[in-house]
């Protein structure tokens, strides 16, 4: 039962990732993006990792992809932006990526059939996964909190200056 | 309970929630009439209850139109996202000791899944109708959804320290001796602020402002899909009392009165607080209401995870 879940939950996240590697709008390929996410979550809650797959619907799919989205809508390509788009996916650019691509799933197969062991079917509780990050992996979590700090300094900083100047021009004219 | 116990009760939640969401807007109404001093709608059957079945056969004998310049597929979908994920996540609300349809060790983390979910319907709706002002509601929710969604689950990880589980089961037992309103008043505060700002009720309905966005990410919809939009508003509604009441308020506990009954009258009394804040308070600024979320109640969120681990820890050393 779980096992047929399981392949369902991974035809649907290759079909909906598939899917939104050749739309040429941009808002569909999004949400099929979406629900190639929500698919991994599914995924990972049956191989008894319901943390991951919470969190993978609570960042990726509920907030990154929202701002993705933000930006489609900031950019509003329309008609023009579609057209472009389908001569962009069209005959020979595919052929550089698509090796490489194949190149990178032939690495993938390999590795999988010379892996130990499965770790399907043991249950992360998501008391273990805080132990884990607090305890061993401490320094990932800080080295991770540092950089979104920078991030956050950056982005005040950008912000900053742009009212800065924006109040200045008002205080000339 | 057994599997096809639970599938029979997963399928009355869902009709009682939509059931009472309907509902929920004629006695609105007329709450808010009681408030302001106005009548509302009185005028069908007793109190006035009639006229939610008159504003079903309203919506259900609409055209259903699609815009022609609308982008079709994503313009019918974009409603329906809301309900679903409004409806799903009553599976993880215990409505009793006994009365749930899921018990998971992530079901706070599955309820703060879903609403962030929500957020598409409003903005694919925005982007769907190829409207200026469609456009300009839908950008101003992703926003406002998402710089609240922030410290919507900040402010519940401190409800999570004290029961030390995600479960929401876990956490109303924890609550047998004290309601975590008492301690966690800041968390259950922040929180309330923010399950407003999420279901984009007034005061907070920026997103579809009618003074200034006519109304906003639902300009070009009307008929059922309209109705949809609005049911997963009331749907959030009621989902936000729900979890306020499992947090804060001790869920099913209670002396006397059987677990559901307890749990339904702290409902009924939030959403009674809810529609009182609607009537009372007036709409911010934009500009203020983003303020408000990143520079007061992110750092209040932030001071209380704080001084909760603090206290925590002081307690566990004695």
């Amino acid at each position: 039962m779980m096992e047929t879940l399981f392949y369902l939950a991974a035809v649907v996240a290759l079909a909906a990732t598939g899917l939104a590697l050749t739309r040429a709008n941009a808002a569909h390929a999004l949400i099929y993006l979406i629900v190639s996410l929500l698919a991994v979550a599914v995924t990972f809650f049956l191989m008894g990792a319901p943390f991951a797959a919470a969190l993978e619907i609570v960042i990726y799919a509920g907030a990154i992809m929202v701002l993705f989205v933000f930006v489609i809508m900031m950019l509003n390509v329309g008609e023009e932006g579609i057209t472009r788009e389908r001569e962009w996916l069209s005959g020979r650019n595919w052929i550089v990526p698509g090796l490489l691509a194949a190149l990178l799933l032939l690495e993938l197969v390999i590795a999988l059939r010379h892996a130990p062991t499965t770790t399907a079917g043991v249950d992360v509780t998501p008391k273990a996964v805080g132990l884990t990050l607090f305890g061993p992996y401490v320094l990932a979590v800080e080295i991770a909190s540092m950089l979104l700090l920078s991030g956050l300094v950056g982005a005040y900083h950008l912000g900053r200056r742009f009212i800065v100047r924006r109040e200045r021009r008002g205080g000339a004219s | 309970m057994s599997e096809l116990d639970t599938i029979g009760f997963g399928l009355f939640i869902i009709v009682a929630a939509v059931g009472g969401a309907a509902v929920l807007t004629w006695f609105e109404r007329r709450l808010l009439g009681v408030w302001q001093d106005r009548y509302g709608p009185n005028r069908l059957g007793p109190f006035g209850a009639f006229q939610v079945l008159a504003d079903m056969l309203k919506l259900l004998n609409k055209h259903d139109w699609v815009p022609p310049f609308a982008d079709r597929a994503v313009f019918v979908f974009a409603p329906t996202a809301i309900v679903v994920a409004m409806l799903l996540s009553f599976a993880v609300v215990p409505f009793g000791p006994d009365l749930y349809i899921l018990d998971i060790n992530i079901g706070l983390l599955f309820f703060l899944g879903m609403t962030s979910l929500a957020v598409y319907s409003v903005l694919l709706g925005g982007l769907a109708s190829n409207n200026k002002y469609a456009l300009l509601g839908g950008l101003r929710s992703a926003a406002q959804m998402v710089s609240y969604e922030v410290f919507m689950g900040l402010s519940l990880m401190g409800v999570v320290m004290l029961s030390g589980s995600f479960s929401l089961r876990d956490i109303v037992e924890a609550q047998r001796d004290l309601w975590f309103c008492v301690p966690q008043f800041i968390g259950l505060f922040t929180f309330m602020i923010a399950g407003i700002a999420e279901s984009h009720r007034l005061p907070f309905d920026l997103p579809e402002a009618e003074h200034e966005l006519t109304a906003g990410f639902h300009t070009e919809y009307g008929g059922m899909k309209f109705a949809m939009f609005m049911l997963g508003e009331y749907l959030g509604l009621l989902l936000i009392c729900c979890m306020i009441t499992t947090l804060f308020f001790g869920g099913w506990l209670g002396p006397w009165l059987p677990p559901i009954l307890w749990f339904s009258l702290k409902v009924f009394a939030l959403i009674c607080f809810f529609v009182l804040l609607r009537a009372a308070i007036p709409r911010p600024r934009y500009d203020q209401l983003m303020a408000l979320g990143w520079k007061v109640m992110l750092p209040l969120t932030l001071l209380n995870l704080v001084l909760t681990g603090a206290i925590a820890l002081l307690l566990e050393g004695v």
